[in-house]
């Protein structure tokens, strides 16, 4: 269990106040200066020594996406963080900029100056309305307090720090796609290469980044990398914020270490599985768009990106989503599909006609009425789309599938067969 | 030079290249969709991934992606050919597989393609999509549920033809294209978007169930309803011109035609002159061609040989006016005159009448005068060249004259003539502009020079153009934009008599009241009828225009599809159109008309065919044996500084889709005219 003094999100629950005089009690702004007068070079060395991975979903080393950033590109450079928090069961980012935003303002100016931006953009999603509103205020406070803005900590670095209101699009959340709609324009991701690092925002190099990534940047500054990279394991280092939902008794965001136990987590901070952990039907570990897990593997899996990957599925944003057994997962995953449809930005052809005709068989399998080698023939949909599409929604919209028919195929066979009983009944 | 391995083989490719293009160095095909090689890169229709070794475990989209040297690229994997099935078959899924009544089948890159690299049979058993078809004016027809969402269309309409009136609305798989509020395309290329169209989603309205492609018999030609000279293909059955369609041509049009090139064709079967007519008691009745010739020849002799004037028109080719010149010169007069627009012109100065820099060096451009010129009317797809070079150079425009709508920002420097001098005195804001770009160069439209005042302007644009930096022996940046396929051919064989300079019409009339002469109109309806009274009019043409309703005698001659051709374009670049299909009626071609005309009246013209035509053609003016090749010269020697008087200025083209007697016969081009030029006049 993560101790009470290692944890970097002090007031997730709201318990303190999230304005500026009691985020200075917390130790943020504190030495900001000190920092920054280190040199950028020192504090991406920092991150990348403390193996941070992105907190977004992909798990990209954060220090080293940090440092493609180029050192004197002659045009302007932008930091955007991207809290266009849309992937279903996640709240993470929500907390921290409702309870504590100078956490994340201060991250802001730290990778700003790290990697070489005179402004940042934060594009927040359309629905965060209060949060919006408190982050715009913490924003006015540290512009007051010269904390940002001109001269910015008296460092002689001037940072601005933008807030954009999304208009609600999931796939707004994917980083192209994100600074098309800051541009302005129709949020579609575009083609990659060229890398945001190369060519972002206005043709600018570019780093789009999770808000909890950057709100754990000055806590690892301060405390050292070495005290990051000791917690949890080679690679997957430091704490990260779970939010857990679904059927369990105590619903919750928690700040854990890496590697914690699904089962540990779940029981001492959820309040455990509504009737009990047996009555587990499956977990979906990270967020909608990884393969959901059986209890058969929950019962060991630890909470980590390589333990995750190695069982199949993945830690995504660390929005784990519980299943008891009162769960139709059939439609639960369905209803998913229905989501990764209905959100298919329908620029590409695999995820624009794909995300439909998923979803149509997965009604099918819904009520039974689909074939046995139906079953298939959606597993090779989903591998059609899957790596074929410009943005990764397609991929995401296969996975749930995927993992639905690895591990409970025989509950949709179970429901066909059923079905065609009945219908010659 | 970088290389990269496709298929086991080695090529060299230049940087900058895609892995596509490289692919097809290699000899290796790559299907696609979206991608267009005069449009942006999309990348959306996924159909031309390829398995890029060392890469991420996925396949790459070859149109996007740059080839890096010591690349390994496969384009026939395992992982390949899954992909493209994979993705054929999602394209097909929604796609109504109408082909039977679609007017895209037999020439869909769709159907090719599925040929090719689809399943056999379709495994989709749900419902298809359907999409309400959307309203994009009298030229395009719509059936939107054949979309496949590639977005050429939109990327053209933005990108070339500059109107933002299309554009993808919604998202997933209820993303549809759409001209928004259900508006006609306002641009003069709209009709490029049914070439680009993979698919038979937008489809030409004229030509909607009229044929197969099969059935057609199809002919390389050139356009004439401007000056470019567009390379068309123009598809003909029996006697009907059922499409026109454009040819690659870097040199000119690119891979655009307007829509008067493409549409205005239904004019050919309609208002013909099939017959020979002769008036009588102010009527004119069919006739032969013996007791016409021979009226002409007595009118002649009556009315004074030498005394006999000769005009040519919008389409009257080169062969025509080296045998109706030569004719002229046989009854010893030089009154013969193409400038019935009344556009001045240095004499013996081709300079003063060509597009000199050439229309391929319009697109590197980083600053453009226009004097008196509308483009968009004059030369559309030129507009389109200019366009590009506002995109791609951030070119500056500047115009004398009225407002105009050019599709890319430009500056207004003054609605009178006046402003060249001005800009010669660097007293305009412009000067700078122009006069300290990398690739300035000069347009001057025909409505600029058409006043007495033409000549003026002309050599203080010549002023302006020897002063830009890129002049040189090699460049010249002074390029005058006629606005018919016919003027430079005919300048260039001196097709002009100095009677007629300053005032064509005013002029014409005197010399017609002096001496009531024989007057023959070679296709010519720009004329205002009264100035032609107390002659006698022989029409030789094709429509039934306003000229031909006053005639005495009207010969029929072949249209453009009907005979071949040469022609000068803008540029002085020779073109040799194909007959498409034979003559309608009676008609012959003019040289022969005046060839028997000829020796009725002994003016001892020799040619007896279409090559001895052009080998008199030739010795006239060694510029029209090196075909498709402009000839250019850099010597403004005519430049002078002027006093340019304030004058007002209108462009001289009121109605871009019924400008000439072929587009005013054609109901197309009417539908046009209503529902693009009338609504925005009413709005």
């Amino acid at each position: 269990m993560l101790k009470e003094e290692d944890k970097i999100f002090k007031n997730l629950y709201g318990f303190d106040d999230w304005s500026l005089d009691s985020a200075k009690k917390r130790g943020i702004w504190s030495n900001t200066k000190e920092i920054i007068e280190k040199g950028s070079d020192f504090i991406v060395e920092e991150i990348k020594s403390s193996q941070l991975r992105g907190r977004g979903g992909a798990g990209f080393p954060a220090g080293l996406k940090w440092s493609f950033m180029p050192k004197d590109s002659g045009k302007p450079q932008y930091l955007v963080v991207n809290a266009d928090e849309s992937e279903p069961g996640t709240c993470k980012d929500r907390e921290i900029i409702r309870n504590d935003p100078h956490l994340l303002l201060e991250g802001c100016l730290i990778a700003g100056f790290a990697m070489h931006a005179n402004a940042c953009y934060i594009y927040i999603r359309g629905e965060y309305y209060s949060e919006a509103s408190n982050l715009q205020k913490a924003i006015d406070e540290a512009y007051q307090n010269n904390l940002i803005g001109r001269n910015a900590c008296g460092t002689n670095w001037n940072y601005d720090i933008y807030l954009h209101r999304g208009a609600g699009a999931y796939i707004c959340g994917e980083e192209t796609a994100l600074l098309e709609s800051l541009e302005g324009k129709k949020g579609q991701p575009r083609l990659k290469p060229p890398f945001p690092a190369g060519a972002g925002l206005y043709g600018c190099p570019t780093t789009v980044t999770n808000v909890e990534t950057i709100a754990v940047a000055p806590t690892i500054i301060r405390r050292g990398a070495s005290w990051f990279s000791g917690l949890g394991r080679e690679n997957n280092t430091g704490s990260k914020i779970f939010s857990i939902s679904g059927h369990v008794n105590n619903p919750c965001n928690v700040e854990e270490e890496m590697g914690i136990g699904l089962k540990e987590l779940i029981e001492n901070h959820a309040g455990g599985v509504i009737g009990g952990w047996d009555n587990l039907l499956a977990v979906i570990p990270g967020g909608a768009s990884v393969p959901l897990l059986p209890k058969s593997i929950c019962d060991t899996v630890k909470m980590d990106f390589d333990s995750l990957k190695e069982v199949q599925s993945g830690l995504g944003t660390a929005a784990v989503i519980v299943m008891n057994k009162s769960t139709d997962i059939v439609d639960a995953i369905c209803r998913l599909s229905h989501f990764y449809k209905h959100e298919s930005c329908g620029q590409c052809t695999p995820c624009r006609e794909g995300t439909g005709w998923m979803f149509r068989m997965m009604e099918k399998m819904v009520k039974g009425s689909a074939q046995v080698n139906d079953i298939d023939k959606l597993l090779d949909v989903t591998k059609q789309i899957e790596g074929h599409t410009i943005c990764a929604l397609g991929d995401a919209a296969a996975w749930p599938i995927q993992g639905l028919m690895r591990h409970f195929r025989p509950e949709v066979e179970k429901r066909i067969k059923e079905y065609q009983l009945g219908e010659v009944a | 030079m970088p290389t990269i391995t496709i298929d086991d083989k080695k090529v060299e490719f230049e940087n900058g290249m895609t892995v596509m293009q490289a692919c097809e160095l290699a000899g290796a095909e790559i299907p696609r969709f979206c991608y267009h090689e005069k449009l942006s890169i999309a990348g959306n229709c996924r159909m031309c991934l390829v398995e890029m070794e060392k890469g991420p475990p996925k396949p790459v989209a070859s149109c996007a992606m740059p080839a890096g040297d010591g690349m390994v690229i496969k384009t026939d994997s395992e992982m390949v050919k899954k992909a493209r099935k994979g993705v054929m078959e999602f394209l097909l899924i929604n796609h109504p597989l109408d082909c039977p009544i679609c007017d895209q089948g037999g020439e869909c890159d769709l159907q090719d393609q599925a040929l090719h690299y689809g399943f056999d049979k379709s495994r989709y058993e749900e419902n298809k999509r359907a999409v309400k078809n959307k309203h994009m004016g009298p030229l395009v027809s719509t059936i939107m549920t054949r979309c496949i969402h590639c977005t050429r269309c939109v990327r053209f309409s933005t990108e070339v033809a500059g109107v933002d009136d299309l554009g993808l609305l919604g998202r997933g798989e209820n993303a549809e294209i759409t001209t928004y509020l259900e508006k006609t395309i306002d641009s003069e290329l709209s009709g490029n978007v049914i070439d680009l169209c993979p698919v038979g989603a937008l489809t030409s309205k004229p030509y909607s169930f009229k044929s197969r492609p099969w059935e057609l018999t199809k002919t390389e030609t050139f356009d004439v309803f401007d000056g470019v000279g567009s390379s068309i293909r123009v598809d003909t059955r029996g006697k009907q011109v059922l499409r026109v369609l454009p040819r690659i041509n870097e040199d000119t049009n690119e891979e655009w035609i307007s829509d008067k090139t493409r549409f205005a064709i239904d004019g050919l079967s309609r208002q013909r002159l099939d017959k020979v007519y002769i008036k009588e008691n102010d009527k004119l009745n069919a006739s032969d061609w013996d007791s016409a010739l021979n009226i002409i020849k007595d009118e002649i002799n009556i009315r004074g040989k030498d005394k006999t004037i000769t005009l040519s028109g919008k389409f009257t080719d080169a062969e025509t006016i080296i045998s109706s010149k030569l004719f002229s010169k046989g009854l010893g007069s030089n009154f013969y005159d193409c400038r019935f627009d009344n556009a001045q012109i240095i004499h013996g100065e081709n300079e003063s009448y060509k597009f000199n820099s050439s229309i391929q060096e319009v697109e590197n451009a980083d600053a453009i005068l226009l004097v008196g010129s509308n483009p968009r009317w004059e030369a559309s797809v030129l507009n389109a060249r200019i366009r590009k070079a506002f995109i791609h150079n951030n070119c500056q425009v500047g115009l004398i004259g009225p407002a105009l709508d050019l599709n890319y920002a430009y500056k207004e420097i003054s609605v009178s003539l006046n402003g060249l001098n001005e800009i010669l005195d660097n007293k305009s804001e412009f000067s700078k502009v122009l006069f300290n770009a990398k690739n300035p160069i000069i347009i001057v439209g025909t409505s600029a020079i058409n006043t007495s005042e033409g000549s003026s302007v002309l050599k203080t644009c010549a002023e302006i153009a020897r002063k830009l930096p890129n002049y040189s022996e090699s460049f010249n940046p002074l390029n005058i934009l006629n606005q018919d396929i016919s003027r430079v051919g005919s300048l260039e064989l001196g097709f002009v008599n100095k009677v007629f300079d300053g005032n064509f019409e005013k002029k014409l009339k005197e010399e017609i009241g002096l001496n009531k002469p024989v007057v023959f109109l070679l296709g010519l309806d720009e004329l205002n009828p009264k100035s032609l009274e107390g002659s006698f009019v022989v029409y030789l043409g094709h429509h039934g225009d306003v000229n031909a309703q006053h005639a005495d005698i009207i010969l029929p001659s072949p249209a453009y599809t009907e005979k071949s051709s040469t022609f000068m374009n803008i540029e002085g670049r020779t073109i040799q159109t194909s007959r498409c299909h034979n003559p309608l009626g009676d008609a012959k071609e003019e040289w022969k008309i005046f060839r028997v005309l000829s020796d009725l009246l002994d003016c001892g013209i020799q040619f007896n065919n279409l090559n001895d035509v052009r080998k008199t053609l030739i010795n006239e003016n060694k510029n029209f044996l090196a075909i498709l090749e402009a000839n250019s010269s850099s010597n403004l020697s005519f430049s002078s500084k002027e006093d340019i008087k304030d004058q007002s200025l209108s462009y001289n083209i009121s109605n871009f889709y019924m400008n000439d007697s072929i587009s005013r016969a054609s109901e197309t081009m009417a539908n046009c005219t209503n529902e693009i030029l009338n609504k925005a006049k009413a709005s």
